[in-house]
């Protein structure tokens, strides 16, 4: 009810009013009589001439060209329906991977149950989604893990231009891939992949903190007493 | 409202009913009532979000005597299929009181009471919920009483406000509800339970605090014009209050979360691979290994 305008980095709740310095409303916010209001809760965030609330919670909602990780759960003559861990099913057609698939052959490229990095193609007004797997980047990803963690804590899980992926990486030398859509597959030996997913728990419940990388750094030294290079016999550099 | 007049195992006869406030005064001389409050006062209200993990949101109410969860999933593909609609969201409640929320065994399952109670809260959220940025799914609300001393369904709606926003559900605000009644002749408000079972009129309400536009109304008894303008004055006014109550809740939830964490040292690391089979907490939907074709 406070008409006040809440200070960067604190946590709003629907309905505050956002002082928007004649700024548009953006995501996360909604105009009501030339006012901007809060529309859910999160952070506050003012860029490129709009004011913003950086959700904190909820679920993973489909915007074009986000990366995700998806799990094939039906298949068609030439589509795949596609898990994304989000409200919307998403087909994935045959044209919109690298191979050459014959009508109804669809089951000798993907299965039900394989696990998938995709890109979202487009999506529309009525939600509908369509995924892109032509990319030479993407494709079936064979074996390995999948976890997850809250989509609003992928960006903390990547870091800054991938920081925290690949201080991730140089410890436990996983193969890993996050999705926008927060599920994370990750494949390499078991002591690594059981370091990776602590640090992923860690991060996601310290999300809200500052110094993160520090305590995910520190983790994985513990972990890998002192060194980015383990496991066990490869050389680590001790180079940090 | 819980209890007495809706619930058949504890009737009276009507002329029980009438006769007993001439003995049993809800309300003294001084405007005092059974449990100490003045005819204004509010019973505590205490929230806590985010109390389930679960679930997408949640929140827990006690309010006087009054035990509430609420937990929010969504928004999430609707099911069965035909109840989606192309345009919007559903937004769809259930409210359910626990067998052993009321003083004799309350039968378990949907009832006509809780039936209703869950159709107006639904409509009141759905008047809030930006439904058109999510066609074709749902948001599932679920209230479970512990404990009724009732205003349960104010308590129920009041947290389930707070569960939405927690769930990161984009909205226009949070919806806040009360309720005022009448007992001795006198309007008051926020009734507990012998003033709801014993006095002559209740009337729940909810509000959208920012724009003061009211989202849910009952009436429960007869009050006339004025008393019911005095109820809604009361109820308005208390709701304010609540706001307040919610929107703290909601903000210790995530401030408190970022300070608790720094205060705490970092969890210890996991066990030795031997020792313990994988991580349990892989989502549900997804095994957690993919075998090669």
């Amino acid at each position: 009810m406070d008409g006040s305008a809440p200070a960067r980095r604190e946590v709003v709740i629907p309905g505050d009013l956002l002082d928007g310095h004649g700024l548009k409303p953006g995501s996360g916010t909604f105009n009501e009589g030339g006012r901007i209001y809060a529309a859910r809760l999160g952070i506050v965030s003012e860029r490129d001439g709009l004011v913003s609330v950086i959700p904190l919670s909820g679920r993973y909602i489909p915007r074009s060209r986000d990366v995700v990780i998806g799990k094939v759960t039906d298949l068609g003559p030439s589509h795949w329906l596609v898990d994304i861990n989000s409200p919307y099913p998403a087909p994935l057609n045959v044209k919109e991977t690298p191979w050459m698939v014959e009508f109804g052959d669809t089951d000798r490229y993907l299965r039900v149950g394989d696990v998938i990095l995709a890109e979202i193609l487009s999506v529309d007004e009525a939600m509908r989604v369509q995924l892109s797997m032509a990319d030479r980047q993407f494709g079936r990803l064979n074996g390995g893990q999948v976890v997850g963690i809250s989509p609003a804590k992928v960006p903390r899980l990547i870091g800054r231009e991938g920081s925290m992926v690949s201080l991730v990486r140089d410890f436990t030398h996983v193969r890993m891939f996050v999705g926008q859509n927060g599920l994370v597959w990750m494949d390499g030996d078991p002591e690594g992949v059981r370091h990776t997913a602590h640090a992923i728990r860690l991060i996601e419940e310290r999300a809200p903190l500052s110094g993160l990388t520090d305590l995910v750094r520190e983790y994985l030294e513990s972990a890998y007493g002192r060194r980015a290079g383990t496991p066990a016999e490869r050389d680590g550099d001790g180079g940090h | 409202m819980e209890g007495g007049r809706g619930r058949p195992r504890s009737v009276m006869a009507m002329e029980d009913i009438e006769h007993i406030p001439k003995e049993l005064k809800l309300i003294d001389e001084s405007g005092i009532r059974l449990d100490g409050r003045r005819f204004d006062e509010l019973r505590p209200v205490r929230i806590e979000a985010g109390v389930l993990k679960k679930a997408d949101g949640s929140a827990y109410i006690e309010w006087g005597n009054n035990k509430v969860l609420a937990a929010v999933y969504g928004p999430r593909e609707a099911h069965p299929r035909h109840l989606q609609d192309p345009a919007r969201a559903l937004v769809q409640c259930r409210y359910n009181m626990a067998p052993f929320s009321v003083t004799d065994r309350k039968r378990p399952g949907p009832d006509r009471r809780s039936v209703e109670i869950s159709k107006v809260i639904s409509e009141a959220f759905a008047s809030v919920v930006f439904v058109e940025q999510f066609p074709r799914t749902s948001v599932d609300i679920f209230i479970e009483v512990l404990q009724a001393d009732a205003g349960t369904r104010c308590a129920g709606l009041t947290a389930a406000s707070v569960a939405l926003a927690d769930a990161g559900i984009p909205m226009r605000d949070l919806v806040t509800s009360c309720a005022s009644g009448k007992i001795g002749g006198v309007v008051a408000l926020d009734l507990n339970k012998d003033e709801d079972n014993f006095g002559e009129a209740d009337c729940p309400m909810a509000i959208v605090p920012r724009t003061g536009e009211i989202v849910l109304l009952q009436m429960d008894g007869h009050l006339t014009f004025e008393e019911f303008e005095k109820a809604m004055e009361l109820s308005i006014n208390a709701a304010k209050n609540i706001y307040e109550i919610q929107r703290d809740a909601l903000r210790r939830r995530y401030s408190a979360a970022a300070e608790q964490a720094a205060r705490e040292p970092p969890p210890p690391p996991p066990p030795r691979a031997e020792e313990v089979p994988p991580p349990p907490d892989l989502p549900e939907d997804l095994p957690p290994e993919v075998d090669d074709l």
